[in-house]
């Protein structure tokens, strides 16, 4: 490639890079300054962590972390236990109307039960299970992506492993914990970054679902938070914002390598 | 043999379940409810045929709010996956500060919705925010973008690629990786250019990237509404209203739930003609790599 080709190249992809960290950058000033400063960029501004100490008295953000944490994680070994049985089911087994119930799972890929929030919402009614953290996470836990991934991986595993680990006497559950699930550590791992992030993130239902901080997690308190407590105060509501990302951000940024080579391999079908 | 079959079915059933509960069974609860009133204190709900239908039709907020979510898909589809891809061949050559870059285009991704609309809203605010001190600078008038009918959805169409262009990125990225290099070679040993190259050799080897990506990108514009519950609650006067909006509003704010299920089939019906059409149209062509 010519020189000035490349030069253009770069300055185009570090414009974008600037263009996309702006509206990042320019919360973290906003959080880290005293109120004065907030849309002042005088780079002699004092830092201060005031706001985020202001912002975390000012709302149940301890009890909602603890939510967020129990949900994601309930969500989540949930799916990896149901997923794994349903993906060995697929993967392994030729029962009486497979196909047909292969279908049916993937119908909730297109329709999530994030758009289902009426029905869902009266079903959790009837079940009394509304404003709880299970009710936050049931609708997700038998999840068509999940299952789908690890049929695919289950199926990659040689027939001669699992059909040795049954002349040695293991069942159907010893054979699948054996030799599928170990074989499968890397897609298990993607799957559960990639469903912890959504979760972490998923604000829609669980804005419906709950009603009480005892059951509502972080994205749902930061928008209670915001949107009646704190009037216009920008200061103390970005310190919130990024408070309530941290987790995950701090996370991601640890292990980047992991995180994006996990959302690529969910990709992959 | 039957001993497969109960095994099989076994396994099965704690996911199908569940999925039965909260996918299937809903699914067709949208359809029957939608064919009742909705209940009022002592009154039972009882049949009414295709009354939310017809309320329906003669609703113009519906309308909007159908028309919206086509301005906001053809607004943040093509937009975000032509961005993604141009990212994704930046960092995909030697460049000064890849990782680095990396990084600022995926971070979003990372981030809740709800948080990054709050990040935009305060961006946005009027004669404060940072987008008004950029266009003061220029010496232009004070405009309230989230809060004027012209420039509302255009806001959150904003937001949404800046929210997802960094995601669909990685996609291609894999996909840019899984293309031989010798390939590259070859075309320029033959003196093709990099446009001709890019045009004829790489973009038809992302297809299927393409597709998938695009897939993702139709469902995620009907079913992501967190930054307008945050920035502009669909407003002013309906003019970012989107369908599954105006759902929580009818059925979460006036409950009248007969009429969000008449809406929510609307929603079923698009989403399913989109599934019907990638299985019908495009799944062949995916299928050759």
């Amino acid at each position: 490639m010519s020189a000035p080709g490349r030069l253009v190249e770069t300055l185009a992809a570090w414009l974008l890079g600037a263009l996309w960290l702006l509206p990042l950058a320019y919360a973290v000033w906003t959080a880290f300054h005293p109120r004065e400063y907030s849309a002042r960029f005088v780079p002699t501004a004092p830092l201060t962590l005031l706001n985020f100490v202001e912002a975390w008295n000012a709302a149940p953000f301890a009890r909602y972390l603890v939510n967020t944490v129990a949900l994601v994680t309930i969500i989540l070994a949930a799916q990896l236990v149901l997923c794994t049985l349903a993906a060995y089911a697929f993967a392994r087994y030729e029962f009486v109307g497979r196909d047909v119930a292969f279908l049916l799972v993937l119908v909730q890929l297109m329709i999530m039960p994030d758009v289902l929030i009426v029905e869902n919402y009266r079903t959790m009614n009837r079940l009394g299970l509304v404003d709880t953290i299970v009710a936050i996470g049931l609708p997700y836990m038998a999840s068509a992506f999940g299952v789908f991934l690890l049929r695919q991986t289950f199926k990659t595993v040689p027939k001669e492993l699992d059909e040795a680990a049954r002349v040695e006497g293991a069942g159907a559950l010893q054979t699948l914990w054996k030799v599928y699930v170990p074989l499968a550590r890397p897609v298990y791992v993607a799957y559960a970054l990639v469903s912890v992030s959504y979760h972490w993130n998923n604000f829609l239902w669980p804005l419906i679902v709950t009603n009480s901080v005892t059951s509502r997690p972080l994205t749902v308190g930061l928008q209670v938070f915001s949107s009646t407590d704190q009037g216009v105060d920008w200061s103390i509501i970005t310190a919130a914002t990024l408070l309530t990302s941290a987790p995950l951000l701090g996370a991601f940024l640890l292990f980047q390598r992991q995180f994006v080579q996990s959302f690529m391999r969910a990709g992959i079908r | 043999m039957m001993n497969r079959n109960v095994t099989g079915w076994l396994l099965l059933l704690p996911a199908a379940v569940l999925l039965v509960t909260f996918t299937h069974y809903p699914a067709l609860g949208t359809l029957y409810h939608s064919l009742f009133s909705t209940p009022k204190a002592g009154r039972a709900a009882v049949w009414v045929g295709l009354d939310n239908y017809q309320a329906m039709v003669a609703d113009p907020v519906f309308w909007q709010s159908l028309k919206n979510n086509l301005l906001f898909a053809l607004g943040t589809i093509p937009t975000s996956i032509a961005l993604a891809l141009a990212m994704a061949l930046l960092v995909n050559g030697k460049l000064r500060g890849r990782a680095f870059l990396r990084l600022s285009y995926f971070t979003p991704t990372i981030l809740p919705m709800i948080a990054v609309a709050n990040i935009w809203l305060f961006f946005y605010t009027p004669g404060y925010g940072l987008l008004e001190q950029v266009t003061s600078l220029f010496g232009l008038p004070t405009h309230n973008w989230l809060g004027s009918r012209d420039t509302a959805l255009a806001c959150l169409i904003v937001v949404t690629i800046w929210k997802e262009a960094g995601f669909f990125m990685i996609f291609y990225l894999a996909a840019l990786q899984s293309i031989a290099p010798v390939l590259g070679e070859a075309a320029s040993i033959e003196g093709a250019g990099r446009w001709y190259f890019f045009r004829r050799v790489t973009f038809p080897l992302l297809m299927p990237t393409t597709l998938f990506v695009l897939v993702n990108a139709v469902i995620n514009s009907f079913r992501l509404v967190d930054h307008i519950v945050v920035m502009t609650r669909g407003g002013p006067d309906n003019a970012s209203q989107l369908l599954l909006y105006y759902i929580y509003d009818v059925g979460f704010k006036f409950w009248d739930t007969a009429y969000a299920a008449a809406l929510t089939m609307v929603l079923l019906v698009i989403l399913a003609a989109f599934a019907l059409g990638q299985f019908v149209l495009l799944d062949r062509r995916v299928h050759y790599r």
